[in-house]
């Protein structure tokens, strides 16, 4: 329970406005802030509402309290260095950044990397992205209220993170995946223990399924709820489950496959309606299939080196620019990186899909109420991390 | 005489709120612990039960904190007058047959009439914190419990009809085990709507955390707080005992001694019911939940006192 | 689509934009000249780059380099679209209307480069505070906080 509020509130709750055309009538306008510290915003981010009665009329997402200048302090570090900054972009999905920018400094500097790493990164990034939308479908429940769905999805985050930790020790910020291939190789018995999750994941996945979206209640407050059109979705840039819940059919998984993911067997959920409902659906559904691509990856893991044999200790690549994106938990992370030849990034951008997805929210929630806007935000899984870099 | 045997029981009902609370809230965290799959509390105490005794010193201690701009006499005062309705409907609830603390000709009316009052404290503490989501969340629970008001007292006229008096003494003793069944729906939407009266999830929508932080009482710190918190466990209490005695015979099979034991049972089983709904549930929208109860609650308590008073007749 | 077939199927439509392309690391890369980005952009997303996946700005000096990335569904393809501007006069036309995705990346660009869109509905910063001085990626930014690393050569 909250003792105190840190919402930052307006005095004057009300104000007048006129209407414009007709200046006689005048619509009482309420000015709400949500955030920057609130327990539904995910993290630190402020919308400013403007509300007719409970009824949103206008929003504004102002982003940037975490904005801690990733890109510019990468531009003072080597290589090797960016990797730990690479962590703290989406600290719900570590391991995609590193991966993406992995992939990009390979491309650049010319890396091949050895199969088995090859495996091990889509293994640890498919278990990420488990571990990421139980975080993305668990705070559905704890924004509608149903906080018990929460703690059911985070039982399972609990398991993925308990390999993570006996793979690199951490549980949020892993620096595993490294330009050439990954830190270290699985431990003994991982590979067991990974199985017992992927065995038991898909039904416990049923069950929260059941729990929270099989809830009347749940259903009414997620469907029909935000709606993004897919002419929306393309236009705006969203990818991710945002924009395959709205239908749109992408996934750079399969659709610019890189690593080894043309030899899995794996189908792309979508979505209907575009609405709350289908993303945390679909989201859902992307855990089962996780769940074949890991089980899949084990079966052809064969032994091997991790690490790409005979890179320099200080990598400098030759000048140029390389860009290069995965699918990562929230759409397509993309890194660009521009190199002058000397040891240090010249310049990296990160093409966050958070940042891209949250750009919707004004047009989503307009028209809804204030519970909506919460559940909308919700529904588009933003992690300021990673919006803000 | 009777004003100083009132004030008595006045005292009486509020240590039982406060012990009730205490207990309560060990209670609620051990039951919503294990739907969450976790322990709850266990370092103080016996299957930590003794958590609360440690949190309540804690919470006298803490600062209290009244915001600048805040109406500061209307701040400090709300949170006596949300607790006061409670505690002073509890004191016409019988516990056995012929021994009520205060017998009143009209006590159903009055426990029914009485925690309504806390509508006015409520919009009164939400106003007075000058927080715009205070006084989004304090107009939200005026409309809640306003409209919610009606099912409820629908639902327990039923069985007033079948008893023929508003004296919850009568109601007692002339409790037949077959209203049970018969106004088991009545107790159905008596045991919604009162969970929405207490604000309590998945109706706790003017206190929504997830959107209105704690909704009216945002911006209350230590026993400020407390109260309100006691006022929400004392209202279930309240509601729970009520339930078990109109709906459920009071202590019935038994009698005496034994039949407050039974009674306190069944009231423990109705909180736990309201506690397993609260952790399962999501939180309907507003308009969901006002639709709820004018088109789904309100008939059906009608449909129920239609069928009650069409038995009533053969009786 | 292979990065020579996208060649190819660029060159036959629009043969004027065709000597510009070039393939680096991999990408298809068209560079423009900066009167020409909103034109050349116009033109990708006619045929059939529907996704804005990403706007950016380098620092290259006497010179910035502006940076889209295109998508497009149809074609399985990507594509690197540059242009760049003079440091002094650093303008260039916003391609808002063309994918609204620009609207916060466009901001973002401006935040931390000082590029200013001609034609952006809404140019504000967006990271940093309105009362921020100087723009942080310009190599020439100074600021008391950042320490040099020294070279681990």
């Amino acid at each position: 329970m909250t003792q105190t509020s840190t919402s930052d509130v307006t005095p004057d709750t009300a104000e007048t406005q006129p209407t414009g055309t007709e200046p006689t009538e005048t619509v009482m306008e309420t000015v709400v802030n949500i955030g920057p510290s609130h327990p539904s915003t995910h993290g630190v981010c402020r919308v400013v509402v403007h509300l007719d009665g409970e009824v949103i009329t206008h929003c504004e997402p102002i982003i940037g309290h975490l904005h801690r200048g990733i890109e510019k302090m990468a531009e003072n570090r080597t290589y090797l260095q960016v990797v730990p900054l690479t962590d703290r972009l989406d600290y719900v999905g570590s391991m995609y950044a590193n991966w993406a920018y992995c992939r990009a400094v390979e491309r650049l500097a010319g890396i091949r990397v050895p199969e088995r790493a090859e495996y091990i990164r889509v293994i640890v990034c498919e278990l990420q992205r488990i571990a990421s939308h139980m975080m993305g479908i668990g705070s559905t429940g704890a924004d509608t209220g149903a906080f018990t769905a929460f703690m059911y999805t985070f039982a399972q985050r609990e398991k993925v993170v308990e390999l993570f930790e006996l793979l690199c020790g951490a549980r949020l910020t892993y620096n595993y995946v490294r330009p050439g291939g990954v830190s270290r190789d699985l431990p003994d018995g991982w590979v067991e223990q990974c199985r017992a999750f992927t065995a038991q994941h898909p039904s416990a996945m049923l069950e929260i399924d059941d729990l929270l979206l099989g809830n009347v209640i749940a259903r009414a407050r997620l469907k029909g709820v935000g709606v993004l059109t897919q002419v929306d979705a393309v236009a705006w840039g969203t990818s991710g489950p945002i924009a395959r819940g709205s239908g749109v059919d992408w996934d750079l998984r399969r659709d610019d496959p890189y690593s080894v993911y043309p030899r899995f067997d794996f189908s792309v959920p979508l979505g209907d309606n575009g609405d709350s409902y289908d993303r945390a659906r679909v989201r859902v559904w992307e855990c089962v299939e996780s769940c074949r691509i890991i089980n899949q990856a084990l079966d052809q893991l064969e032994p091997g080196s991790v690490q790409a044999e005979g890179l320099p200790r200080l990598l400098a690549p030759r000048p140029g620019d390389a860009y290069d994106h995965i699918e990562s938990a929230r759409g397509s992370l993309g890194v660009y990186l521009v190199s002058d030849g000397s040891p240090r990034l010249y310049r990296m951008k990160v093409r966050s899909p958070a940042f891209c997805n949250l750009a919707v929210l004004p047009l989503l929630a307009k028209g809804h109420t204030l519970s909506d806007l919460v559940v909308i935000l919700g529904s588009l899984d933003p992690v300021f991390g990673e919006v803000d870099r | 005489m009777t004003l100083l045997w009132g004030f008595l029981w006045g005292v009486a009902s509020v240590a039982t709120i406060a012990g009730g609370a205490i207990l309560g809230v060990w209670w609620e965290r051990k039951v919503s612990a294990r739907i969450q799959m976790r322990y709850g509390p266990q370092q103080i105490g016996p299957y930590g039960s003794l958590q609360m005794i440690a949190d309540v010193p804690k919470l006298l201690f803490k600062e209290d904190i009244v915001p600048d701009l805040a109406d500061k006499a209307v701040f400090k005062l709300a949170p006596l007058f949300v607790f006061g309705p409670v505690a002073t409907s509890m004191v016409v609830i019988p516990f056995a047959a012929g021994w009520a603390p205060v017998d009143m000709s009209v006590g159903i009316l009055f426990f029914l009439a009485v925690p309504s009052i806390e509508v006015i404290a409520i919009l009164l503490s939400a106003w007075a914190s000058h927080n715009t989501l205070s006084t989004i969340g304090g107009l939200r629970a005026t409309a809640q419990m306003i409209s919610y008001e009606i099912p409820r007292s629908l639902a327990v006229l039923s069985v007033v009809l079948l008893a023929g008096s508003l004296r919850p003494l009568d109601v007692l003793s002339a409790w037949q085990w077959w209203w049970a069944p018969l106004t088991f729906v009545g107790f159905v939407i008596y045991f919604i709507a009162s969970i929405a009266e207490m604000n309590r999830g998945p109706f706790d929508i003017p206190e929504a955390d997830s959107e209105l932080v704690a909704g009216y009482f945002a911006d209350y710190s230590g026993m400020r707080w407390a109260s309100f918190m006691m006022a929400e466990y004392g209202s279930m209490i309240a509601a729970s005992l009520f339930g078990a005695v109109v709906f459920f015979g009071g202590g019935w099979p038994l009698s005496g001694a034994a039949g407050v034991v039974l009674l306190v049972i069944k009231t423990v089983l109705i909180m736990t019911a309201v506690m397993w709904v609260k952790w399962t549930f999501p939180r309907p929208r507003q308009d969901q939940l006002m639709s709820f109860c004018w088109k789904v609650l309100t008939p059906l308590a009608l449909l129920q006192l239609v069928i009650v008073g069409a038995v009533l007749p053969w009786l | 689509m292979k990065i020579e077939d996208l060649r190819e199927h660029l060159c036959g439509i629009y043969p004027d934009l065709c000597p510009l392309f070039s393939i680096e690391f991999g990408d298809g890369v068209l560079c423009v000249s900066h009167e020409r980005l909103h034109q050349a952009a116009s033109d990708l997303k006619d045929l059939g780059f529907d996704r804005l996946g990403m706007v950016t700005a380098v620092d290259y000096g006497e010179e910035f380099e502006l940076v889209y990335r295109l998508q497009s569904r149809a074609m399985h393809a990507g594509i690197f679209l540059k242009a760049r501007i003079k440091r002094e006069t650093p303008v260039i036309a916003s391609v808002c209307d063309l994918w609204p995705a620009a609207n916060w990346q466009e901001r973002e660009v401006f935040d931390l480069f000082g590029i200013t869109f001609d034609g952006h509905p809404d140019l504000r910063r967006i990271l940093l505070t309105d009362d921020w001085v100087g723009y942080p990626l310009r190599k020439d930014y100074e600021d008391d906080r950042i320490i040099r690393r020294p070279d681990y050569i």
